[in-house]
């Protein structure tokens, strides 16, 4: 297949701040990647789509170094760089967002906020936790973030609603100072509002200027708020479109692969 | 699943129907009531029944009330109550150490084996004791850890092996009589009258100096704090039970050094699980250990870690009933002693599904355990009478964990 290098020179930042070169990975005999090349520049959101198994998450996994690829290059502002445990990701400042999984509901917002990174006084481990600045910051956050709808940051964290529970999230992703957010499926299983609230987030992310990549299955949700949308099918990037060029139509097709019998029409 | 990429337009959109969280609740006779039901009231729940336990004891015997009864009570519960104190932080990660009863056994055979067969010092004896609780813990722990097995069948096999070896080493006399001097002295002597007040004294200073420092902090960082009437309350009434326990236990003995010795194992075990990094992240496993993981905390080590502590206040639990009974036996750290070790804090407030609870519910639920037992011995009834009770009373307190969980899941769903 040869439909990735043939679309690739379509919308491509002009100074990406992530960009791997020939990521692949096999799970045994599967091939769950192939030869797939991958960028994201500043202040872009990339919307990776694709059926299931086509390789999002485990592209996802790839990045943030959870599961690092069996092959592939990586240069991150231009530096080559490894991608081989989920600190090399970290401390590039690449932030994971994993739908629900990385919640403690018994815990309040606060406390999720900073979990794993709690603001202490000396003594490690042992150290007094200073709840008053954590408290003080978390508030900050939310309010540079506009997320206005939780109103209680004490609030056990079980209690919210999906929304609410996705911009906690998304929220704590930040307190790293990444500069890139990568979220898997922010919107799955939220209603409409909430939905909204989510996009209304990663666009602020965007203004911020983080490059974010979303993976999503709504497409609805993917041209609102993608600047770029690229197409795994089968472990293969098959095409990536400008979402101002292009129609849902098209992202359909290259999805199922009903474009892949050389009619490229949806890709410049 | 195609239909996903469909690209039907999205419905219009409509006003989030979701009650959205609220703000910290205004206080009501109402919400006061839903918040016991959810449990986050969770200690004056066991506060009222421990008032409640204490009338119906009174009203059948006068002799219930007493301050001579009262010390007693505070002395039967301390050794279980130390137990509870590791119960606490298990049940905490979602995990449970049946091997505790055995461990205190085997420990308590340990320390009174170094202290009167082999002529050790008591402080090294005890020392010693400790210390092989803790190994006992990590051993256990590694087996948790590292094989994945269920901390259930890990201590279970604990529970009969720990059991074999402290027969083992109590030898063919199966029975030790402490000498009189430090380890029994631990649950028999008692603080002079002065002493307990000033030590009363000291423990409400402490706590309502803490409490108004945070405050302070929290309104100069220009964050919201709880009504000034809420906060003086509690503060009053801490004040009030301190001061009325003190004066109770002056009018017998005094202050059992046992007590203080509990009393301060739960105000550290409390302060560090409230309060520090490390207790935080105990909340998180328990709550959520793979998001807990995804945060970057050693899951691994604070589970070897709280095994560790686990069976270390066993041992100290162990050491204590020892010195009480002023003998370790055979049948030391048997019988219902793991069960009541577990019902206390369960009773009391501490989720067994982890991640919910405060070490407080060790001592709250020691004493409401403590007191049905006491209670029943002083009416004499009998032990089958008294088994069913005991049992009984544990089965209500899951009910009431697992209602509490199912009803707080179904208000998140709603």
């Amino acid at each position: 297949m040869t439909d990735a290098t043939a679309t690739k020179p379509a919308a491509q930042p002009k100074t990406p701040l992530l960009e791997l070169r020939g990521v692949s990975k096999s799970f045994g005999a599967v091939r769950a990647l192939t030869d797939v090349d991958f960028e994201v520049g500043p202040g872009e959101v990339v919307a990776l789509v694709g059926d299931n198994g086509a390789g999002k998450s485990t592209l996802i996994k790839a990045i943030s170094g959870i599961q690092p690829g069996d092959r592939y290059t990586a240069r991150f502002e231009g530096n080559d760089v490894n991608l081989n445990t989920p600190q090399d990701a970290t401390s590039l400042g690449i932030a994971t967002v994993y739908q629900d999984l990385a919640l403690a509901d018994n815990l309040d917002v606060v406390e999720n906020l900073f979990l794993g990174s709690e603001i202490s006084g000396p003594g490690g481990e042992l150290g007094l936790l200073d709840e008053t600045r954590m408290e003080h910051k978390a508030l900050d956050l939310l309010s540079q973030l506009a997320v206005t709808t939780i109103r209680n940051v004490r609030t056990e964290v079980g209690s919210l609603s999906g929304g609410q529970r996705q911009s906690v999230s998304i929220a704590r992703s930040l307190l790293g100072e990444p500069k890139i957010v990568m979220l898997d499926e922010p919107t799955a299983a939220l209603g409409v509002a909430q939905t909204r609230q989510v996009l209304d987030l990663i666009t602020r992310l965007r203004e911020r200027g983080l490059g974010v990549v979303v993976i999503s299955h709504n497409l609805a949700d993917v041209f609102e708020v993608a600047d770029r949308i690229i197409v795994l099918r089968l472990g293969q990037r098959v095409a990536t479109f400008d979402r101002e060029t292009s129609t849902p139509d098209q992202v359909v097709a290259a999805i199922t692969g009903a474009s892949s019998n050389g009619q490229k029409g949806g890709q410049r | 699943m195609s239909d996903t990429a469909t690209k039907a337009p999205p419905p219009p959109e409509t006003p989030d129907p979701t009650t959205e969280a609220g703000e910290r609740p205004e206080f009501s006779l109402g919400a006061a009531l839903r918040g016991l039901a959810e449990g986050e009231l969770g200690s004056l729940r066991v506060i009222l029944g421990i008032a409640l336990v204490w009338i119906i004891f009174q009203t059948q015997n006068s002799n219930f009330l007493t301050a001579l009864n009262l010390t007693n009570l505070m002395l039967q519960v301390v050794a279980v109550g130390l137990v509870s104190v590791g119960v606490v932080l298990v049940l905490l990660l979602g995990e449970i150490d049946l091997s505790i009863g055995s461990v205190s056994g085997l420990c308590a055979a340990i320390m009174a084996v170094l202290n009167i067969k082999h002529g050790w010092a008591p402080v090294p004896a005890v020392v010693a004791a400790i210390i092989a609780g803790g190994i006992i813990g990590a051993f256990q722990g590694f087996f948790v850890n590292f094989f994945k097995i269920p901390s259930f069948v890990v201590t279970l096999a604990g529970l009969i092996g720990w059991q074999g070896l402290q027969l083992q080493v109590l030898g063919d006399t199966g029975t030790i009589n402490l000498q009189s001097g430090f380890i029994v002295d631990l649950t028999s002597k008692f603080f002079s009258s002065a002493t307990g007040w000033i030590l009363g004294i000291v423990a409400i200073a402490a706590y309502v100096g803490s409490a108004l420092w945070r405050r302070r902090r929290r309104v100069a960082a220009g964050l919201g704090v709880e009504d000034f009437f809420a906060f003086a309350f509690r503060a009053v009434l801490v004040a009030i039970a301190v001061v009325v326990s003190i004066y109770v236990l002056n009018q017998d003995r005094g202050l059992p050094y046992a007590v203080l010795i509990f009393i301060g194992f739960v105000w550290v075990f409390a302060f560090i699980t409230t309060r520090t990094r490390f207790g935080r992240h105990m909340y998180a496993v328990g709550g959520n250990a793979e998001a807990a993981r995804r945060a970057g905390i050693n899951v691994t080590r604070v589970r070897m870690v709280v095994f560790v502590l686990s069976s270390g206040m066993a041992a100290i639990g162990g050491i204590m009933a020892a010195s009480r009974l002023l003998a370790v036996n055979q049948s030391s750290g048997g019988s219902d002693f793991l069960l009541l070790a577990i019902a206390g804090p369960v009773v009391a407030g501490t989720s067994l599904f982890g991640g919910r609870g405060t070490v407080w519910s060790a001592l709250l639920g020691a004493i409401l355990i403590g007191s049905i037992s006491n209670g029943m011995d002083l009416l004499a009834l009998s032990s089958a009478v008294k088994f069913m009770i005991t049992g009984g009373v544990l089965l209500a307190a899951v009910t009431i964990d697992s209602a509490t969980r199912l009803r707080r899941q179904s208000v998140r769903r709603a």
